[in-house]
């Protein structure tokens, strides 16, 4: 079934010479065994996995080995089978050059699979619709999939979604990208033209699990192999379909998210959001086919098609290679020929990135290998100076203006570069390709960014300290009012006391009213536990005088010229400080002796003055205003996150789980202030000893429950309002994806504690219910 | 084996400054064949004395700044300078002339303001209104007659005798058909002026040819991409639009014919108003900026002490360049719209 689609098409553009020819001419080959297989635990963006096997144990290719840490992460198996031989830090492939725990495996030639199933199988049921939804995307999870067209975002999180009742989704729109818009880059192309219905396949599991209504495969006109397959796979699924197979004009960088969303939505993803936001969700057709082999074969991610190109190869093109493999040995089987100037990019020529060497290994996001001559990329020469030509902005597919974000990053004015937008530019290279002046605008744009993540990170920092110190400086104000205005009163007893004590004449009397309040003033000299340690605290101070004198005189020796008493110094200032600092903790118990009595003293005495009611912590009107003070300091959370949303992204995810757990705690006082007022009702219209024992009992557990149902939908809420976030972080750059990624994961426990409570407590509440039936009838 | 870490993208497109200049000068040639088939060779040695004007000045002051000659002079822009100074200027107009209005460009409008890339102002323009200003004289009894106006141009003997030894012969010099317009309108009807040897008949004799010729460079620099369409465009059309609603009474102003055919317009429109440096950048402020440079163009033509205004429109627009940028970016995408203006530094 296909549906005429109007194309729209994005502003900019560029058309580099393709050279996907080269690689194209043979089918995928599948890349023999290396010697040993390097698995970094973070192939994604998230928590890396933690590992579920040790050093020495042999694994099954397939077996896990490191399980998903949290909700924002993804497992890893073994693309062999093998012996683990290392748990260690290794290179990995990154810009910066890191090192990163990686799980090391000496294959034993076998290929031994572990035992694998189909989940249908594994659940017996006969259709995919049958199984929940959250189970599937459970299976992606544990199946390691993250995105495989770009930074390696957990598939799992994308495929998240709020559901209602109905089950329905604010998400319509499933697209493909097939797009591979890079030169040299011809991965998802060979995928598509091979493994057609494995892409189908797959993105009928995403259509089900989004519960979109239809599904978009974008593929660029210079693929005609690939649409023809997919086309013709198309034909053999039986159903109602609704996938349509979209040709675009070829065009740099139309593979980018959110040029495909445009050029066949003809929407614009919103500046800083995420295509969720307008119904879409976006994935790359090689995630499609690994979700297709996950879901009805158990096979977890562990190999993936990979392009190895350029001129300094010999024989380029498309290999299945295993996670893990190294750069050097894949090299080797395109029949590498190292350059003067060797250059291999992982990734394609507009945006992949320069390796620092080949002893890397190929990860989840690996699409391509490309080892260029040198005169087929030549070495940028001397930057000339910018002649405002305006090119860039021609190419700009963000609609940016690229010679003003030159301009102003060099001259470090990112104010002017952040309200040019530098944010929305999306590192294609469009600019920098056309520059007739060669000058590398993209890196300008990437140390801007970076130098601006930074100064706003220090401004969050700096703000949040004075904001702390302004806080403490105002308590402490009135923490020394208080103990005046305490001080004052106390004084104004004693007085009163001892007015009393005269008035009434009598020595030995000592009535009880009398007794209260000599016990409240007095209480705290009469503690043999404090007298003890007054003595020892004077005892200390003339230790401490004494040595003091005697290191004087030392000192007075040193200066006279006598150096041999300068050991002495040293020991008596030892000394010395030995016996500061056991001034200091015997000052200190005493102090928490001396507030101990206070609290016993102060307790009776409040009890025989206060009525029940403000005595009584439980009370419903201690609990109301508790519940307000709440919900006051929360409003003000909401209102300081709304700030910092304005400003900035740093504090903003901090300042989010200060709320969360404040919400949390609103829920609570509100829970237990209508709990107590439930209770106290009860208590006055039941006098009944017999119901009043019981209904409480049954009333509380109710309420509590409903509380913890409520409870558990605010958690959703709030999950599924995290994820978002992170999703958008994940959109906007990396920094702050790993803190929101998280958070993520603690709402999700929470989440779960919850659950777990509430079931529980359904459960009792249930057996009490049951248990009161049977006392009633009895 | 250590690899060689560039950063992104490690692709780059054939365009380089040095091309976009050269090609620039090749469209130029077209204007410069009829000029000197026209008008005689004054212009071709005007030509060949800015350029190396130009190139000499340019690498005195990069050794004075003590920056790379043959790097930066391979940027091709001082000769692009020269060359365009060489075609603006009087063809007769004496050697120092062109010699003055060269060095300045090059040394107060260019290098002085940081080099390439940097200069507000027009160089070629600065040179050339420094030199009408000084020198109304030389810079408006200068102008060659063409051969279409019944007279042999200037040879190369000629030419070089004028100009260097300033020997100007009465029989290759002629008003130029603004100049004359202006002056002869209010005394005459259009018919009688158009009967003017200067004109001859129907257009201009000569330069309605020399302005068809730089109209074909310049569409040849749109098409090779070089410069965009929105600048000439929007200066034709604003100039065509003031003439015909201020001025379309050709027996008191200067016709819409001679506007758009003759004196700078063609050259003015695709190769100066067009350098980028100095105009502005955004699409639309490209739009305004040409719009403005075709009114002041027709203001001063109009209204102004000087026959012609091609230099004094596009300088003051060279002001206005910054102004219209920061007014006119583009809507970015995901943007519901465009940014205006700029912040002040240390604004919040
Ligand atoms: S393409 Fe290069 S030279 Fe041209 S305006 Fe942009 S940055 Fe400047
Ligand atoms: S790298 Fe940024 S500024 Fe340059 S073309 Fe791409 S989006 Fe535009």
């Amino acid at each position: 079934m296909t549906h005429l689609i109007q194309l729209h098409s994005f502003d900019g553009g560029i058309h580099p010479a393709e050279n996907k020819q080269q690689s194209t001419r043979k089918p995928v080959q599948i890349a023999p065994l290396p010697a040993e297989l390097v698995l970094p635990l973070g192939q994604h963006i998230g928590a890396p996995a933690d590992p579920c096997v040790s050093v020495g144990e042999r694994v099954l290719k397939g077996q896990k080995i490191a399980e998903p840490h949290g909700f924002v992460s993804v497992a890893l198996h073994a693309p062999t089978s093998g012996e683990i031989i290392a748990i260690e830090k290794r290179a990995i492939p990154h810009a910066s050059g890191l090192q990163d725990l990686c799980m090391v495996i000496r294959p034993d030639g076998e290929e031994r699979w572990i035992e694998h199933q189909s989940l249908l199988t594994e659940l017996t049921v006969d259709d995919l619709t049958d199984i929940e939804p959250a189970k599937v995307v459970e299976r992606i999870r544990d199946c390691g999939i993250a995105g495989m067209g770009g930074a390696g975002f957990p598939t799992s999180v994308k495929l998240t979604v709020k559901r209602d009742e109905q089950g329905s989704t604010p998400i319509d729109t499933l697209i493909l990208n097939g797009a591979e818009c890079e030169p040299y880059i011809t991965a998802d192309d060979m995928l598509m033209r091979e493994r057609a219905d494995e892409v189908l396949r797959g993105a009928q599991v995403l259509l089900y699990l989004l519960n979109a209504e239809r599904c978009m495969i974008g593929i660029e006109d210079n693929k005609p192999e690939a649409i023809a397959a997919l086309n013709e796979a198309a034909k053999s699924l039986n159903e109602e379909h609704h996938i349509d197979v979209v040709t675009i004009p070829t065009k740099y960088p139309s593979g980018g998210e959110k040029q495909l969303i445009q050029i066949l939505t003809g929407k614009e993803v919103p500046s800083g959001g995420i295509p969720a936001q307008l119904g879409i969700v976006c994935q790359n057709v090689g995630t499609a086919a690994a979700i297709y082999r996950a879901v009805y074969h158990g096979e977890p991610l562990i190999s993936r098609i990979a392009t190895i190109t350029g001129d300094a190869t010999r024989e380029p093109g498309n290999w299945e290679v295993l996670l893990g493999t190294p750069v050097s040995h894949l090299l080797q089987l395109a029949g590498y020929q190292p350059q003067q100037q060797p250059r291999v990019i992982m990734g394609g020529p507009m945006m992949g990135f320069a390796l620092p060497h080949t002893e890397l290994p190929v990860v989840k996001t690996t699409n391509c290998l490309l080892a260029p001559s040198e005169q087929e990329m030549p070495v940028n020469q001397m930057a000339m100076a910018c002649i405002r030509c305006g090119m860039c902005t021609e190419a700009c597919p963000a609609q940016l203006l690229p010679q003003q974000l030159y301009w102003f990053s060099r001259a470090e004015e990112y104010d002017k570069a952040e309200q040019h937008h530098l944010f929305d530019c999306i590192e294609c290279g469009a600019c920098s390709y056309v520059c007739p002046s060669q000058i590398p605008l993209v890196q300008y744009y990437r140390h801007a960014k970076g130098a601006i993540r930074e100064e706003k990170a220090a401004q969050a920092k700096s703000e949040r300290a004075k904001e702390r110190f302004e806080r403490r400086q105002a308590r402490h104000e009135r923490e020394l009012e208080e103990k005046e205005a305490k001080r004052k009163a106390r004084a104004e007893a004693a007085a009163q006391s001892a007015a009393a004590k005269k008035a009434a004449g009598s020595d030995d009397a000592a009535p009880a009213a009398g007794n209260a309040s000599a016990v409240s003033a007095d209480a705290p000299t009469t503690s043999p536990q404090l007298e003890k340690l007054q003595k020892q605290l004077t005892a200390t101070q003339t230790a401490i005088a004494k040595t003091k004198e005697k290191l004087a005189e030392a000192q007075q020796a040193v200066a006279a010229g006598d150096e041999a008493m300068q050991t002495k110094v040293d020991a008596f200032t030892a000394a010395l400080e030995k016996s500061q600092t056991k001034m200091k903790d015997i000052a200190r118990d005493m102090a928490a002796e001396k507030k101990a009595l206070k609290a016993q003293a102060a307790a009776p005495a409040g009890n025989a003055e206060g009525g029940p009611d403000k005595g009584d912590p439980n009370s419903p009107d201690r609990l109301k205003r508790k519940w307000e003070t709440a919900q006051a300091r929360l409003d003000t959370a909401l209102k300081r996150l709304a700030e910092a949303k304005a400003e900035g992204l740093d504090t903003v995810e901090t300042l989010q789980s200060g709320i969360d757990k404040q919400q949390a705690r609103v829920d609570e006082a509100k829970a237990a202030y209508e709990a107590a007022l439930q209770a106290e009702q009860d208590g006055s219209s039941a006098p009944d000893a017999a119901a009043t024992e019981q209904a409480p009992a049954a009333a509380d557990s109710a309420a509590e429950a409903d509380s913890l149902k409520k409870k558990v939908l605010a958690q959703q809420d709030r999950l599924a309002k995290a994820t978002e976030r992170l999703n958008m972080a994940q959109q906007q750059g990396l920094d702050t994806v790993e803190a929101l990624a998280k958070g993520v994961d603690k709402q999700q426990q929470k989440l779960d504690e919850l659950q777990q409570q509430l079931a529980s407590l359904t459960e009792t509440a249930a057996a009490s219910t049951a248990k009161t039936t049977e006392d009633g009838t009895v | 084996m250590a690899l060689l870490t560039l950063s992104s993208p490690h692709a780059h497109g054939s365009n380089s400054t040095s091309k976009v200049m050269l090609t620039v000068i090749l469209a130029t040639l077209p204007g410069l064949a009829v000029t000197t088939g026209l008008f005689g060779f004054g212009t071709l040695v005007n030509l060949l004395l800015a350029s190396v004007t130009a190139l000499v000045t340019e690498a005195l002051i990069l050794k004075i700044r003590k920056r790379p000659i043959g790097f930066f002079l391979r940027d091709y822009s001082a000769l692009l300078t020269g060359v365009l100074l060489g075609l603006a200027l009087p063809p007769l107009a004496p050697w120092w002339i062109t010699v003055v209005a060269t060095a300045f460009a090059i040394i107060f409008a260019k290098q002085l303001y940081g080099g390439m890339g940097n200069n507000p102002f027009n160089p070629a323009m600065v040179g050339y209104a420094l030199v009408l200003v000084s020198f109304p004289v030389q810079m408006t009894t200068n102008w060659a007659a063409s051969s279409q106006m019944g007279v042999d141009p200037a040879g190369l003997g000629d030419a070089l005798n004028a100009i260097f030894g300033g020997h100007v012969s009465d029989a290759f010099t002629g008003a130029t058909p603004l100049d004359a317009y202006k002056h002869q309108i209010a005394a005459k009807t259009a018919e009688e002026v158009l009967k003017d040897s200067t004109f001859n008949g129907f257009l201009n004799g000569g330069w309605a040819w020399v302005n068809l010729a730089y109209l074909a460079g310049g569409i040849f620099l749109i098409w090779k991409r070089i410069i965009s369409w929105h600048i000439p465009v929007s200066m034709l059309t604003a100039l065509a639009l003031c003439s015909l609603l201020l001025g379309w009474d050709s027996d008191m102003y200067t016709p819409l014919s001679l506007h758009l055919l003759s004196g700078a317009t063609m050259i003015g429109a695709f190769f100066i108003a067009t350098d980028p440096v100095s105009a502005a950048t955004t699409p639309r402020g490209r739009l305004i900026y040409g719009a403005g440079t075709g009114i002041f163009l027709y203001l001063i033509r109009t209204w102004g002490a000087y026959p012609d205004a091609v230099a004094f429109s596009v300088l003051l627009m060279n002001f206005a360049a910054p102004f219209i940028d920061a007014y006119t970016q583009p809507r970015t995408y995901g943007h519901a719209k465009a940014a205006r203006g700029l912040k002040k530094p240390g604004a919040k």
